[in-house]
């Protein structure tokens, strides 16, 4: 058969630009390749829906949608799904619940017994402890401040804002906290609990929703920061 | 195939009864974001084809028999709506959907990539609500804009045309008056970008010439198809693709 239809001469994405899977982002030189990039027949190429982002000659895909996959020592804020005798079943907005043994609960638990000391719907604050490369993983409640949640409520950022949100100093989260006067947990699958006085809350999940809004803006952090100032009048 | 009277759907001058010329593609209207319960979904006006696809995932395979160690299932279910088509539909799956479901899923697989989850399944469930001609081809390329949609990695899109014969006349894309007395079908699922071929059917006989002219029509429309989708998807998520 004819190759009528092969796009060989299709030009490079730009840095900032939309990609889509299968979209050519430049020749492979043989560098470090990132998140959503893959090197095929001597080019990189998008596998996810995003934007463009180039860092020191180091190509990845900023996605669009994504799906949180857990890591050994993330915060993680989880719900318990489900239990047996000795562990319970943890939502962790993953693909896969994680477990929790009745050895790593922060209070003594009578085999059996799981359900009276914490039932399914129970928001737990816990940390990643080990996860296999089958993706099953293990979480812990020893720690310092790793315990049930019993006030506050839970709102959720894609779990790819999550690094955004909370680097540097004058991080997002900072700002939020500040201007509402709430406390604030971050967890790396996306969760963030977050307990105060109404007006504090009602600041915090506005400011949420517009970072969610516009998360793929250049400078995110200063848009907040505007947001902050001019958008509650706070 | 064929058969049915003197039905003249091409004209002297290259028309088609639906005022196309022998290459021309129906219109294509697309919409991602459809259904905003799914982690990603699309819906794609053909003609008067109308499907809407949504995915779910990548999750738990459930089942446990059907997991895999080593990489995630595509679980995908093709369904024709009982109102989609002028009789009424007998509603659930049969061998029809079932064949549809089956080599969309082998189509997708070419491109989709599994191995980065292991165990789990990835749901593409797709809805015809209004059927015309072309449905299976309408339903693969909107279930690759869903699971563009739902960040799953993948290597290239896949986009499916179906070229076929009407009145010994090779034409693209077929409509129903054609599919349905034409005499022969050509559905193929082309990845856009490197011109790879991961899904061909053939319904009727073509001669290897014409067989050649389908292929050079299908994969002309599949690049014209796949302008449309990053048309749209630029639409959505703003900026150029």
């Amino acid at each position: 058969m004819s190759d009528s239809g092969a796009s060989d001469g299709r030009t490079s994405a730009a840095s900032g630009s939309l990609v889509i899977p299968g979209d050519k982002i430049s020749s492979d030189t043989g560098g470090q390749i990132g998140h959503g990039v893959m090197k095929k027949d001597g080019s990189l190429i998008a596998t996810k829906l995003g934007y463009l982002v180039e860092k020191g000659g180091e190509f990845s895909v900023s996605p669009i949608h994504t799906t949180y996959f857990p890591r050994p020592g993330d915060l993680v804020i989880g719900y318990i799904e489900g239990m047996r005798a000795n562990i319970w079943f943890i939502d962790l907005n993953a693909p896969f619940n994680a477990i929790l043994p009745m050895s790593l609960a922060p209070m003594k638990v009578e085999y059996g017994a799981t359900r009276d000391a914490m039932n399914v719907g129970t928001t737990i604050l816990c940390r990643v402890q080990e996860v296999d490369e089958s993706h099953s993983s293990v979480v812990t409640m020893k720690g310092m401040g790793l315990r049930k949640v019993n006030s506050g409520f839970v709102d959720t950022i894609p779990p790819h804002l999550v690094g955004k949100v909370a680097s540097g100093a004058n991080s997002i989260i900072n700002q939020i906290k500040d201007s509402s006067n709430c406390r604030i947990i971050l967890g790396a699958n996306g969760r963030i609990w977050v307990d105060g006085d109404s007006n504090g809350i009602r600041v915090v999940r506005d400011a949420l929703s517009f970072v969610r809004e516009n998360e793929h803006s250049t400078d995110l952090n200063g848009d907040v920061a505007k947001y902050l100032v001019n958008g509650n009048g706070e | 195939m064929g058969g049915y009277g003197d039905i003249q759907m091409i004209d002297e001058n290259g028309v088609r009864v639906d005022g196309r010329k022998a290459g021309d593609l129906r219109p294509i209207e697309i919409e991602l974001g459809v259904v905003p319960v799914a982690d990603g979904s699309a819906s794609m006006r053909w003609g008067t084809n109308y499907v809407i696809a949504a995915v779910y995932g990548p999750m738990e395979a459930h089942p446990r028999k059907i997991q895999r160690q080593e990489r995630a299932v595509l679980d995908v279910r093709y369904n024709m709506a009982p109102f989609s088509t002028t009789d009424r539909f007998r509603p659930g799956f049969n061998r029809r959907s079932r064949e549809i479901s089956k080599v969309t899923a082998d189509a997708l697989e070419s491109v989709v990539q599994l191995e980065l989850f292991p165990r789990s399944k990835i749901r593409v469930e797709i809805e015809v609500i209004c059927a015309e001609a072309g449905t299976r081809c309408v339903g693969l390329t909107a279930a690759s804009l869903a699971l563009a949609d739902a960040g799953i990695p993948m290597s290239d899109m896949v986009v499916s045309v179906a070229s076929g014969k009407v009145n010994d006349v090779v034409v693209c894309d077929l409509n129903k008056e054609e599919d349905n007395y034409g005499e022969a079908d050509l559905p193929m699922g082309i990845l856009p970008n490197s011109g790879e071929l991961v899904f061909l059917q053939m319904d009727g006989d073509l001669s290897p010439a014409e067989f050649q002219e389908a292929w050079d029509y299908n994969m002309a429309a599949a690049m014209n198809v796949h302008e449309i989708m990053k048309e749209a998807i630029a639409k959505k998520y703003g900026g150029e693709s």
